[in-house]
């Protein structure tokens, strides 16, 4: 396992180097004082400018993702195994109750074990990484407190950070899926589609929680709570069609029902392939985004305000 | 215009006290928004606060200019806003009104060692606050050799600093700070740290940074250091500028707002004491002053010292220590070292204690601390027991002054041989 962390880091590295030219030529430029202007003023308006600032700290956002790989499973014996034992647990519990006592094998084309968990572990990267994104700004407040930079590249960072889970996690669907014998259809080009959408509905659930978290401690109780709830809203371990037809826009307003689904019909030969109520959960997902990341930078400002010290 | 770094003007930052502002409750804002949906919303989005809770004002029109090279120390007692106006200027908090105008490259230190993990290795953590601090990849590399000579725990660089000794831990930490390279540098209290060798180190490493000609804006309590760094004064009081120009002014000037501020209530109804109460200090005064502890120095320095204790004939140190009004302390006397000193004193006495008239203290504000031990065990102390003004007087025979001020004055013989 510790070999793809290498191939990460390896590949990080090598981005990174290739960034190492245009930085020397900014810091020709800036040998001249007057290129470094910088006017501080209060801020009342919300400005798009300012989300260009994130990419001019692309490096620490570098780093800050690089330490939180690094630090997540210090002091762990099973270590980036755990993103595997979790699911693969879940998954026996519920073949056992859903697959075997309420036969909801019947009607699925492959064995239940493997429609579960290759529901579960996308679930599970899923609320690991929203629960992460949400803790971010408190779990860093002494860098808010003491340091400028964009507030953004915190809760982003955390979210870069499961990028490794993501990896082994599809690494062990992979060898589960040649246990079971299922080969991948042509629908697999989707796949990263359907990741990114993850990716998407996380962060920006993220930063609508990891922003009122910093002034509402509500928000650390809600999401446990939510994250539960919100599995078994999900189609995670029982498959849409059980739901009666005219309820199922109501299932495709939560946008974890299209990524969820899609990644299965993505991976192998499923009954239940993406249709139009798709591109609600494809809507949802996409404002949730743009509007958490409109709220997050309309209240950064004041971030440092509530941490006080 | 080319020559000035920093610009100040009109700077303000309000904050809302009262018991709500921490963490505000989730029920509330609930209710607020649910009866004004869009005010709410406008309100928040603009950072503006929804109930009525009482202002206050951390900054009010602050105004300053710091031109290019210069090293300016802000000074000021706890609460006149220095923190405020240097997380302004470091853009962690942005101003309610006002503008800054910063020409130059900005570099923050407001604290060592910012974002420093336990679990990462000396070498990981260079780069992590490297980074953080605004150095690009490139600058760490480039700079990294020089960050380990510096900090001198090479051997240590691949441990994590979790098992790094404190020092060990600031040192590197400092030193990754040192080696920022910004034209523009605001610095809080980075040198409360560490043993007197390290905080040598950094002001001799501070003051390496001032000489090269870049802006410097240092905030301290160390007068000593603010005194020998800085050249321009910025004195704050309750949260805009009292009074800014030459360091010197400045920090006597503070010394004063100090005395005004401190308890110098008479010394028999002072309740700020520590220790035990076998004796307590009656009466503490200067003699040969006159009115308000003034004192010219050609008289002589002495102080007398009033008593009662609970208990009869027992053995007792006295401890009186001058201090001056940046902190340091001029002399030290301990009834120790005195043959002459009583064995044993009696339950109720009068001290007076002389300094000979040989010496004298250069013209200004003293602060004395006095404490008194009882068989070894302290009864008595109290800091600040005494505040008193020196000033310039005919201290050497011909009535002339020395071109120089040192910190104090003493009388001496020249003895002259043509050779």
């Amino acid at each position: 396992m510790s070999f793809i962390v290498k191939i990460v880091f390896a590949l990080s590295a090598v981005v990174n180097n290739l960034k190492i030219e245009k930085n020397c030529a900014m810091e020709e430029k800036s040998q001249n004082p007057s290129e470094h202007y910088l006017l501080i003023k209060p801020v009342n308006k919300f400005r798009l400018a300012d989300l260009l600032e994130i990419f001019r700290y692309r490096e620490l956002l570098y780093f800050l993702t690089w330490r939180d790989i690094k630090v997540k499973y210090k002091q762990t014996i099973f270590g980036v195994l755990w993103v595997l034992i979790q699911p693969l647990a879940l998954m026996l519990l519920f073949t056992v109750v859903f697959g075997k006592f309420a036969k909801l094998e019947q009607d699925l084309k492959v064995p239940y074990a493997l429609f579960a968990f290759a529901g579960l572990l996308p679930w599970q990267l899923f609320s690991r990484t929203l629960t992460a994104t949400t803790g971010s700004l408190l779990s860093n407040e002494h860098l808010i407190s003491k340091i400028y930079f964009p507030r953004m590249i915190v809760p982003l960072a955390s979210c870069l950070s499961g990028i490794v889970d993501f990896l082994i996690g599809f690494i062990g669907l992979a060898v589960m899926m040649i246990f079971y014998c299922q080969m991948p259809t042509a629908n697999i080009v989707f796949l990263p589609l359907f990741l990114i959408l993850m990716m998407m509905t996380a962060l920006g659930i993220g930063f609508w929680l990891s922003a009122l978290y910093i002034e509402y401690r509500d928000v650390g109780y809600i999401v446990p709570f939510l994250v539960q709830f919100w599995m078994f809203a999900t189609p995670v371990v029982y498959p849409v069609n059980i739901i009666p037809q005219e309820y199922l826009w109501i299932v495709a307003l939560n946008p974890m029902t299209g990524v969820i689904e899609g990644i299965r019909w993505s991976l192998f030969d499923y009954a239940y392939a993406p249709g139009k109520l798709f591109f609600l959960s494809l809507g949802i997902s996409v404002f949730t985004f743009i509007s958490g990341a409109i709220w997050f930078h309309c209240r950064e400002k004041v971030f440092a305000d509530y941490i006080g010290k | 215009m080319s020559d000035i770094a920093i610009k100040v003007r009109g700077l303000g930052k309000k904050y809302h006290i009262g018991e709500k502002l921490p963490q505000r409750s989730l029920a509330g804002s609930i209710k607020n928004a649910a009866a004004f949906p869009w005010k709410v919303a406008k309100n928040l989005i603009s950072g503006k606060a929804i109930d009525q809770r009482e202002e206050f004002w951390a900054l009010k029109d602050v105004a300053f200019d710091v031109k290019q090279g210069e090293v300016l120390g802000i000074i000021g007692r706890n609460g006149a806003g220095k923190s405020t106006l240097l997380k302004i200027l470091s853009r962690i908090t942005t101003p309610t009104e006002g503008e800054v105008e910063l020409f130059g490259r900005v570099g923050c230190l407001l604290e060592v060692g910012t974002g420093f993990h336990p679990e990462l290795t000396g070498r990981e953590n260079v780069f992590l606050n490297g980074s953080l601090l605004g150095m690009s990849n490139v600058e760490i590399k480039q700079r990294f050799d020089e960050i380990v000579d510096f900090s001198g725990v090479e051997r240590f660089l691949d441990t994590p600093v979790k098992f790094y000794s404190s020092g060990m831990y600031t040192r590197l930490a400092f030193s990754v700070a040192a080696h920022l390279n910004p034209e523009i540098l605001i610095v809080d209290e980075v040198l409360a740290v560490g043993d007197a060798e390290f905080q040598k180190k950094c002001l001799g490493k501070m003051d390496d940074i001032a000489r090269s000609g870049r802006t410097i804006i240092f905030v301290s309590h160390n007068m000593g250091a603010v005194k020998s760094l800085c050249q321009k004064g910025l004195l704050l009081n309750n949260g805009s500028v009292f009074l800014s120009g030459d360091i010197d002014r400045v920090i006597e000037k503070y010394s004063e707002t100090i005395e005004l501020y401190t308890n110098t209530s008479p010394i028999a109804g002072r309740t700020d004491r520590q220790g035990n109460g076998d004796l307590l200090i009656q009466k503490f005064d200067l003699i040969n002053s006159s009115d308000n502890n003034r004192m010219i120095n050609e008289k002589q320095i002495g102080f007398v010292l009033k008593y009662m204790a609970k208990c009869d004939l027992f053995f007792c140190r006295i401890l009186i220590s001058i201090n001056n009004s940046v902190g340091e302390c001029i002399i030290f006397m301990d009834s120790t070292t005195i043959n002459d000193f009583p064995k044993q004193i009696r339950r109720k006495g009068k001290f007076e204690i002389k300094i000979t008239r040989d010496f004298g203290l250069a013209d200004g504000c003293y602060f004395v601390n006095i404490a008194v031990f009882v068989n070894e065990i302290m009864a008595d102390y109290i800091q600040n027991a005494l505040i008193f003004h020196v000033e310039k007087g005919c201290f050497y025979e011909g009535g002339k002054s020395p071109a120089g001020k040192g910190m104090c004055h003493v009388k001496q013989k020249w003895e002259y041989q043509a050779l």
